[in-house]
């Protein structure tokens, strides 16, 4: 043990602050909730307040020195804040999305926007751990609480399976996970990443021996992460889940939960997976192909839109996973890229879903049928977002895949790419189908209706968000690359 | 003028940006600023013609920008002699097809922003320099296509719609691919039309076979070429008037256009090697589409697989990868089909305004119902199916006379579809212009002044073309000795 530093301890807090200042303001907030009345006209209030909060956080990201705590544990470099970020304003976008719905809970609506908070914190935790422990319980404080947020419709039966169903395959996966991270320890004596990295090196690759163990290691824990990321073949919970959570849920699970776990997943994998990649890039392309396969092939005759929405990022994962196999700058950088362009895209997607849903009380596909002479501004958004989720230029979306499939086939990986550009046009049959819907009936369907105005707001962002990723994303690619290029130096 | 490909690519998105702002109900405004919109394009066109420099095969009007400096993408623009005929033929068919789109009352304000933005993509494809933005606006015009037909179209038009954008975006995908490998085998890294054709005799033989193949998926599917040619009919049938003029005028041309603009010059050894598959190909849509022609009761339908026949010729023109007489041909023929097949759809479509029919039988003695609609048909159709004297003729005349040399059997197949052009034109104009008065014929009335504006350009080029061919062969000479130059057969 280092004797105790006062200096130390100081620029150790210092780091973590950001997250330190989330942390209470969840608790402020989740207090207040307790402690105060929590009506329905209050639903504004909280969301306003947790906005805030969350802005002033991501502020306080942005212009936080790069460094490390707690003996090297917790890192707070470029690619964190790339993904910081994101995960912030997944929550900003969610709160502003969840008036609505909260508004018309029975009971708990301030606890609510606590429990995003906390859960927002355990995320940005995660992507700065370097230590498998402290990303286990980063993961963890991540996940139970989405566990409650699942099921906040306590008395819907469909919220409850998806809390319930998410409780337990949430727990099988975590075990799996440390199933994994327990060999790893055993193997090379250490949970941090840097020196199992250093570890795996020296004990297997420098001697050239397979390592069953080391494998076993590598592919629970890919399982693991494949759980979180809804990654096929370990989708099965997200449909369900996806469905029965309250919407504002569902985005913020697809969009925020996901890139949290896809930079854990980086920093695992580029960094301490990184001497034994001949082991697990494979088993990564052959899971990516069949995520892209299996999320296109299933969405296509799904009738409920969340459903057809779950489907379509278990295939999504896939086309980010496909960038995975470039273990270089390329390869991060179109990761990040791609999260960063499907946050937009999904949030925007889920938030169309829930104006709609509020005016029609349906999610059902077919109820979308002449969309465009009812709503033509949310027809006209949920357009946009499906096409930069199908990847038609020039959305945010198209660059996504540019990305990801230029590091692949700088690597050589052209039959990956072929999958993912066939799947692709798989992918635009459903997404079309919707557009077709909304566009091409020509008798008038009655009732035009307005969207709600915090909605409308969450929309344009997120429209902003998708457009400006596609047409004018020099600033964010150096940004982004910059951020890749001090995480994993160029091969 | 500074940045004139930029302006006429870009005032249609304008002019369809403004158009959206506009009160949904006042036609004759939206209608005011498509004409707008897509007239100061043609303007801006006569200006980048009459500065022109056609002595030179040099790319001109040259815009060059950082856009995504990160991944080496640039905005790059510019002209030669093979864009600047197709961007002219986009400019006018674009502003005629909009006088023809007036007599929409359906859904007027998203009509013409969809159709403004095609304006846009299909611009931008002709001058793109660079593969990323040469990829995004060829993508970009898939999804305002997929609305016309979808909304705007006959019966089928869902399925003719999805069907047009799956088969388009399963081709590009391909492109993407191809250019993907492009961009990782250059050092350094770069997404320039130019420079890869700079690097072109680098290339290795086996490389050069694959993205040309891949390339040519993209391409061909475009054109249409058998076997991806089932996409065609449905979309032409199922699309409005003025979105199948635009469909058979321009974005058909676009296959052809990235042939010679990429393919050819880029991987000189694959063209060499797949000249004589490219022919074969060529003289088997020929003769396919004429035969299916025979076929058609649908006046429509006829002229949108006489499309897959006229198409054919430019393939053929191509393949004769040596000469310059055989590619000038193939430029020809998509001026010609250009102006010719977006000049038949127009008529067609005034008589399916009137009649509400499109069936052939259904009509008979139109001649002496509508005579001047009917002269001005049969004049088109008689350019189609290769009178001398018209834009046709000299196109399939340098096609064939490039070729010959070539592939002697081949080009003697490929001759027989003149003659089978001429039987189901001819068999057409027999049954619906000559004759008694029959059926529909009898309450047509005849073609209006807005429909003679909007054809009457197209004829005066047509017969221009014919009679004195050297209009355009001025234009596109040097360019096309350039582009064999490189090819080096």
């Amino acid at each position: 043990m280092t004797p105790f530093n006062l200096t130390q301890f100081y620029a150790d807090w210092a780091t973590i602050l950001p997250e330190c200042f989330l942390l209470l303001w969840a608790c402020v907030i989740t207090g207040a909730a307790v402690l105060g009345r929590t009506d329905e006209s209050k639903s504004g209030t909280f969301a306003i307040w947790t906005i805030i909060g969350t802005l002033a956080t991501a502020v306080w990201v942005a212009v936080t020195q790069d460094g490390a705590a707690f003996g090297g544990t917790f890192v707070f470099d470029r690619l964190a804040v790339v993904f910081k970020e994101v995960i912030l304003a997944g929550v900003i976008l969610t709160a502003a999305a969840s008036v609505g719905t909260v508004s018309r809970l029975r009971a708990h609506r301030g606890e609510y926007y606590g429990m995003i908070l906390f859960s927002a914190v355990g995320m940005m935790l995660m992507v700065s751990a370097t230590e498998l422990l402290t990303l286990y319980i980063a993961l963890e404080l991540s996940t139970v609480t989405l566990f409650v947020l699942a099921a906040y419709h306590k008395t819907n039966r469909k919220s409850a399976e998806a809390g319930l169903k998410y409780v337990i395959l949430g727990g099988i996966s975590s075990a799996i996970l440390l199933y994994g991270v327990a060999i790893l320890y055993g193997l090379t004596g250490t949970t941090e990443l840097a020196r199992i990295s250093q570890g795996i090196q020296r004990q297997f690759m420098a001697s050239g021996s397979f390592p069953p163990g080391l494998a076993l290691a590598l592919l629970l824990i890919l399982a693991g992460f494949g759980f979180k990321l809804a990654l096929a073949p370990f989708h099965m919970w997200a449909p369900d889940v996806y469905e029965g959570a309250p919407t504002p849920i569902t985005a913020f699970l697809s969009v925020a939960s996901k890139a949290a776990a896809l930079a854990a997943f980086l920093r695992v994998f580029f960094v301490g997976g990184q001497p034994a990649q001949l082991i697990w890039i494979q088993a990564i392309a052959a899971l990516a192909a069949l995520a892209m396969i299996v999320g296109n092939a299933t969405a296509i005759v799904q009738t409920n839109i969340k459903r057809m929405l779950a489907y379509s990022s278990v295939a999504q994962i896939g086309y980010m996973l496909v960038g995975a196999v470039a273990l270089d700058p390329w390869g991060a950088t179109s990761i990040s890229y791609y999260a960063m362009a499907y946050l937009f895209a999904n949030m925007g997607a889920f938030v169309c879903v829930i104006a709609f849903a509020e005016r029609t009380g349906s999610e059902e596909i077919s109820d979308f049928s002449g969309l465009s002479r009812r709503s033509p501004i949310l027809a006209g958004f949920f357009a946009l977002f499906l096409l930069s989720l199908a990847g038609v230029p020039p959305t945010a979306g198209f660059l996504a895949k540019y990305y990801v499939f230029a590091a692949a086939i700088q690597k050589g990986y052209l039959w990956l790419v072929l999958v993912g550009v066939a799947t692709s046009v798989v992918a635009l049959y459903y997404y079309a189908t919707v557009i077709m819907k909304m566009y091409f009936p020509a008798e008038q369907t009655e009732g035009g209706f307005p969207v709600a105005r915090t909605l409308t707001i969450v929309l344009a962002v997120s429209a902003l968000g998708v457009l400006l990723l596609g047409i004018l994303p020099g600033p964010v690619v150096d940004w982004i690359k910059a951020a890749a290029q001090s995480f994993v130096p160029p091969t | 003028m500074s940045g004139l490909l930029s302006w006429m690519i870009f005032l249609p998105l304008i002019g369809a940006i403004v158009a959206l702002f506009m009160p949904k109900d006042n036609h004759r405004l939206i209608r005011g600023i498509a004409f707008v919109a897509t007239l100061l394009p043609l303007i801006l066109t006569v200006v980048l013609l009459a500065q022109y420099d056609p002595s030179t095969a040099e790319f001109q009007f040259v815009e060059k920008a950082a856009w995504i400096p990160g991944l080496n993408v640039n905005y790059h623009l510019g002209a030669d002699g093979i864009a600047v005929p197709m961007l002219a033929l986009t400019t006018l068919l674009s502003f005629l097809a909009a006088l023809v789109s007036f007599n929409i009352t359906k859904r007027v304000k998203e009509y013409f922003a969809f159709f403004l933005l095609l304006e846009t993509g299909m611009l931008g494809v002709f001058s793109s320099l660079d593969f990323f933005l040469f990829y995004v606006f060829w993508e970009v015009m898939l999804v305002p296509m997929y609305f016309l037909i979808g909304i705007w179209g006959g019966p089928r038009k869902e399925y003719a719609a999805i069907k047009f954008f799956l088969y388009t975006l399963f081709g590009s995908i391909f492109m993407l691919v191809a250019v993907l490998a492009l961009y990782f085998t250059s050092t350094p890294h770069s997404l320039s039309i130019i420079e890869h054709i700079q690097r072109a005799p680098q290339m290795t033989r086996g490389f050069q076979l694959f993205a040309f193949v891949f390339f040519f998926i993209a391409f061909a599917i475009k054109i249409p070429t058998l076997p991806f040619h089932t996409w065609l009919p449905d979309a032409h049938v199922e699309a409005p008037t003025a979105v199948s003029v635009l469909l058979a005028g321009v974005l058909l041309k676009m296959g052809t256009y990235g042939l010679l603009r990429v393919s050819f010059p880029m991987f000189p050894e694959a063209t060499r090697f797949f000249a004589w598959p490219m022919a074969i190909l060529g003289v088997a849509g020929i003769i396919y589409g004429a035969m299916v022609c025979m076929a058609q009761t649908d006046l429509k339908k006829l002229v949108a697989y006489s499309s897959v026949s006229h198409m054919g010729y430019c393939l053929v023109g191509m393949a004769a990868v040596g000469s310059v007489a055989g590619i000038s041909g193939c430029m020809f023929q998509m001026v010609s089909h250009g102006l010719i097949t977006g000049a038949l759809f127009t008529l067609v479509g005034v008589i399916y305004d009137r009649a509400h029919t499109r069936e052939i039988s259904a009509f008979g003695g139109m001649w002496i119902k509508v005579p001047v609609y009917s002269g001005i048909m049969i004049l088109f159709v008689l350019g189609s199916l290769g009178l001398p004297g018209l834009s046709g003729f000299v196109s399939e005349f340098m096609v064939f006379l490039g070729a010959f040399p070539y592939f002697k059997i081949t080009v003697a197949i490929g001759v027989v579809g003149v003659l089978l052009t001429a039987a189901y034109f001819l068999r057409m104009i027999q049954k619906m212009f000559l004759g008694p008065v029959a059926g529909h014929s009898e309450g047509l009335t005849e073609i209006n002044f807005r429909e003679i504006v909007a054809i009457t350009p197209l004829a005066i080029l047509m017969i221009a073309i014919g009679v004195y061919p050297a209009l355009l062969s001025d234009l596109i000479q040097p360019t096309i000795e350039n582009l064999v130059r490189l090819i080096g057969a």
